[in-house]
């Protein structure tokens, strides 16, 4: 019997030696429980050592690996070779510059990620004397699917507004607001209010819902602007009801 | 080479290093602290930890019994005034984490919720569902960002220590992106680093847990300490080797033989209850397990697939409510990567390499043998493991002396006095060492190739058990490969990014560690936890109730000497699981 093979056809950039991207293909096996990045250790400890890439866990959750696969974001050690083609084309996430091969510069991601205040603003610091905070399961479901973002920025990849707007803060970094405004341990809203709702936050989206399909964990980024479009809304009119708001 | 100045470097931003470093920020914020990966921080291994960390928390549980469950999991390595200090001081860790946010797994009336672990008297697992080092990993990467003098470098791989007159006062590193050396000059270094699963060829590791840091203290003189007991986790996923956690079996999953029968009972561990039963069958310690899977294979009771023998773990009877609601990344990778639905059906697993017990000696202060030199995490050996860790403790090991390290390095950082000029010509040694690699010719030693030999060699050699004929046989395997480093072949001559030289220097790393593991384990003539001699069958503690202490050794194997474990108020005893433990 022979194994199956396929052609992965892998974008190439290595700025200094090479003027633009450029395709090479290699010719890999195809074992059925390999995924994309099963083939690309393959390229790069049988055939090409020069090859680049980033990844570590192999398990969807250190969010390394993202790329575009046959045109669409994914988490390289998720993407099956089975549910591809004979050819598939392995490209770097698209709207970030390419540092090389199938590595993007991910400094604008981490400023955005970090210029949200992504953590909890209590209300006042509690002594670890006094334990714990309550939080019951319901409390909880209010923000988990917006905590379990792995970083891996497919829906930036995914989101046309942050091709077309690079300021755009982004779906990941607003959803991570998104998950703190919503714990009931946080009242940080307004701290986090001056980026998340500003011109660059949350009005930018045009709700394609593109960041949300690509999500490989369920964060539903899209989901949570919409909430915050909403409660924004609501305070920028409250707070011109006779005694209401704090603006 | 440029130079950048910190009063803290910490090597390595995953939970210990995150930890440290706000410790030390929150100590005084004055110092200034320097977080120095070789990924960005929440790609460190931390956030593939799946069930949970242990601490008391419930009015039935007691320090007492997390401490006996811990000194008898270690099968009494661990040193004592160790886990002392690690079980009074983790319940105010785990609430820090709750008061910044971590999203733990609640009970109804909104209590942290805690699930059982393997060796535990009492369940005391705080969990975060299934995705607990996750969800650590990311509360403390973001709280990070509040303190001002926190600041990083991310995707700069270190690569030697600066020593002079035995203190640390910095390091080299390479900033990936541009391939350049720079030399952190530093009044204290923490290495925080992770293990070092990657020198075996199926581990639940991710790929960049190569033992970078411990290799760089290594080399630096200090001891790598108890690096034998490598522990085997009892369900890895066949062929990829992805963790399915221990929280599988608190939540109540079985481990079937191919005749579906539980056959944990034949090895001490029964009854089998159709409850889960506290320190029984499935949940008995980790060490246990896996050694009852390899007798189960010897006896021909294990199933045959292309990827090795596995057994069945069997959660179908929990439901697909709990799973989905405590266990749904299980759900998820099993799935996904062997095509089998926890919900209905029966789901492989094999022993995988998980974790090292082992790694750069410690006091328990975090402290090493190098002045202003710290260690925390699973690159440290303090040690609270001993021959064999419990589930759920290193997550808390990494927070209480990740810690440690953090105040002590403030403290030590008021005292110092500036290097002579002897680190300069290190650092520039340095950087002509990196330079050498990659200026290696095209044709050569193939680091991929060197990589497997090692690997596949370290799995023969020093799996579960081991023989004085297959740890030789490895050993011989490590001293070939040393020498075949000399000959290595560069393909990529590019300084942007370059994962061929990256590699190249992990590949450096892994076999200076391996060889403390093999050498360490062809010294050690017994068996006790995770380090199982066919040829040497009882623990011997009047010869071996001791630290073993690999020192580097550059032109020959590493010298072993040994060093006494403490103990305060637990003397040794039989480890008994199952029915009749206490």
């Amino acid at each position: 019997m022979t194994e199956r093979k396929i052609e992965l056809e892998v974008l190439r950039y290595r700025p200094e030696q090479d003027a633009e991207p450029w395709f090479q293909t290699y010719t890999v096996p195809c074992p059925e429980e390999w995924v994309v990045l099963d083939a690309l250790n393959y390229v790069k400890d049988e055939i090409d050592r020069t090859l680049s890439y980033r990844w570590s866990c192999h398990m969807f959750v250190c969010g390394s690996c993202g790329m575009v696969i046959d045109g669409e974001p994914k988490l390289a050690c998720k993407a099956f070779l089975r549910d591809y083609g004979d050819k598939i084309r392995v490209e770097p996430l698209a709207n970030f510059p390419i540092e090389r091969d199938l590595v993007i510069v991910m400094d604008d991601f981490m400023e955005k990620l970090e210029s949200v205040k992504p953590y909890l603003i209590p209300k006042e610091e509690k002594s670890l004397d006094e334990g714990s905070y309550l939080q019951t399961p319901a409390q909880l479901k209010a923000y988990k699917q917006y905590s379990m973002c792995i970083n891996c920025m497919l829906c930036y990849s995914a989101c046309p507004q942050y091709g077309l707007a690079p300021e755009f803060i982004g779906p990941a970094a607003l959803a991570l607001a998104h998950r703190y405004n919503m714990d009931s341990r946080d009242v940080g809203r307004k701290a986090r209010e001056d980026t998340v709702a500003s011109h660059e936050g949350i009005w930018e989206c045009s709700f394609v819902g593109a960041c949300s399909e690509v999500c490989p964990k369920s964060v539903d980024p899209a989901g949570a602007i919409q909430q915050v479009k909403f409660s924004s809304a609501i305070d920028y009119f409250t707070s011109w009801l006779p005694g209401g708001g704090s603006r | 080479m440029d130079t950048v100045t910190t009063d803290i470097a910490v090597v390595g931003a995953g939970g210990a290093g995150l930890r440290a470093a706000i410790a030390a920020a929150e100590a005084d914020p004055a110092v200034s602290v320097l977080l120095v990966s070789k990924v960005y921080p929440m790609r460190s291994h931390t956030c593939a930890a799946e069930g949970g960390a242990a601490a008391v928390a419930k009015s039935d549980d007691s320090l007492e019994y997390h401490f006996n469950d811990t000194v008898t999991g270690a099968d009494w390595l661990a040193d004592q005034d160790a886990v002392e200090l690690f079980v009074n001081e983790i319940p105010r860790e785990l609430t820090l984490l709750e008061h910044w946010g971590c999203p733990w797994s609640r009970e109804d009336a909104g209590e942290v919720a805690v699930r059982p672990f393997g060796g535990m008297k009492i369940k005391r697992t705080w969990y975060a569902a299934d995705k607990t080092g996750f969800h650590m990993l990311h509360t403390l990467f973001q709280t990070s960002l509040k303190y001002p003098s926190i600041k990083r470098l991310d995707e700069h791989f270190c690569v030697d220590l600066l020593v002079d007159d035995g203190r640390c006062h910095g390091l080299t590193a390479m900033e990936v992106r541009t391939g350049r050396m720079k030399m952190i000059k530093a009044k204290a270094v923490i290495i925080a680093s992770g293990g070092a699963g990657r020198i075996f060829a199926f581990t639940t590791n991710g790929a960049i847990k190569t033992g970078d840091g411990m290799a760089m203290a290594y080399r630096a003189g200090v001891p790598l300490k108890d690096m034998e007991f490598v522990q085997y986790h009892p369900t890895g996923l066949p062929g990829s080797g992805i963790l399915l956690t221990e929280g599988c079996r608190g939540e109540g999953g079985y481990l079937l033989n191919k005749d579906n029968y539980r056959y944990l009972q034949d090895y001490n561990l029964g009854p089998a209850e159709d409850k889960p039963r506290l320190k029984a069958m499935e949940l008995g310690p980790r060490d246990r397990l896996s050694q009852a899977f390899y007798h189960e294979s010897q006896k021909g009771r294990t199933v045959e697939t292309k990827w090795g023998d596995v057994v069945y773990l069997d959660m179908r009877h929990l439901g697909e409510k709990l799973i989905d609601e405590r266990l749904p990344l299980v759900r998820d990778l099993a799935r996904s990567y062997v095509n089998a639905d926890p919900v209905t059906d029966l789901v492989p697993v094999r022993p995988v390499v998980h974790y090292m017990m082992g790694g750069i000696h410690t006091d328990i202060n975090a402290a090493t043998t190098i002045d202003g030199l710290y260690a925390a995490g699973e690159c440290a050996c303090v040690t609270i493991n001993g021959a064999n860790r419990l589930g759920s403790n290193s997550l808390g090991e990494l927070l209480v002396f990740g810690a440690r390290a953090g105040r002590f390095a403030v403290e030590h950082v008021k005292s110092v006095k500036a290097p002579g000029d002897i680190i300069e010509k290190q650092a520039a040694d340095s950087e002509g060492r990196v330079k050498a690699l990659f200026r290696r010719p095209k044709s050569g030693e193939r680091v991929a190739a060197m990589r497997n030999a090692l690997t596949l060699s370290m799995e023969d050699g020093c799996g579960i058990y081991r023989t004085e004929e297959t740890i030789r046989s490895t050993c011989n395997t490590i001293t070939d490969l040393r020498a075949r480093f000399q000959d290595l072949a560069l393909e990529d001559h590019s300084n942007v990014f370059n994962t061929d030289l990256y590699q190249a220097l992990e590949l450096g790393c892994m076999i200076e560690v391996a060889h403390t593991v093999a050498q360490s384990a062809l010294e050690r003539k017994e068996s006790r936890g995770a380090h199982q001699r066919l040829d040497y069958e009882a623990r011997d503690d009047a010869t071996y109730l001791k630290h073993s202490m690999a020192y580097y050794n550059p032109n020959g194997d590493p010298r072993i000497d040994y060093a006494d474990v403490v103990i305060t108020k637990s003397q040794p005893a039989a480890r008994v699981y199952g029915g009749s433990a206490a």
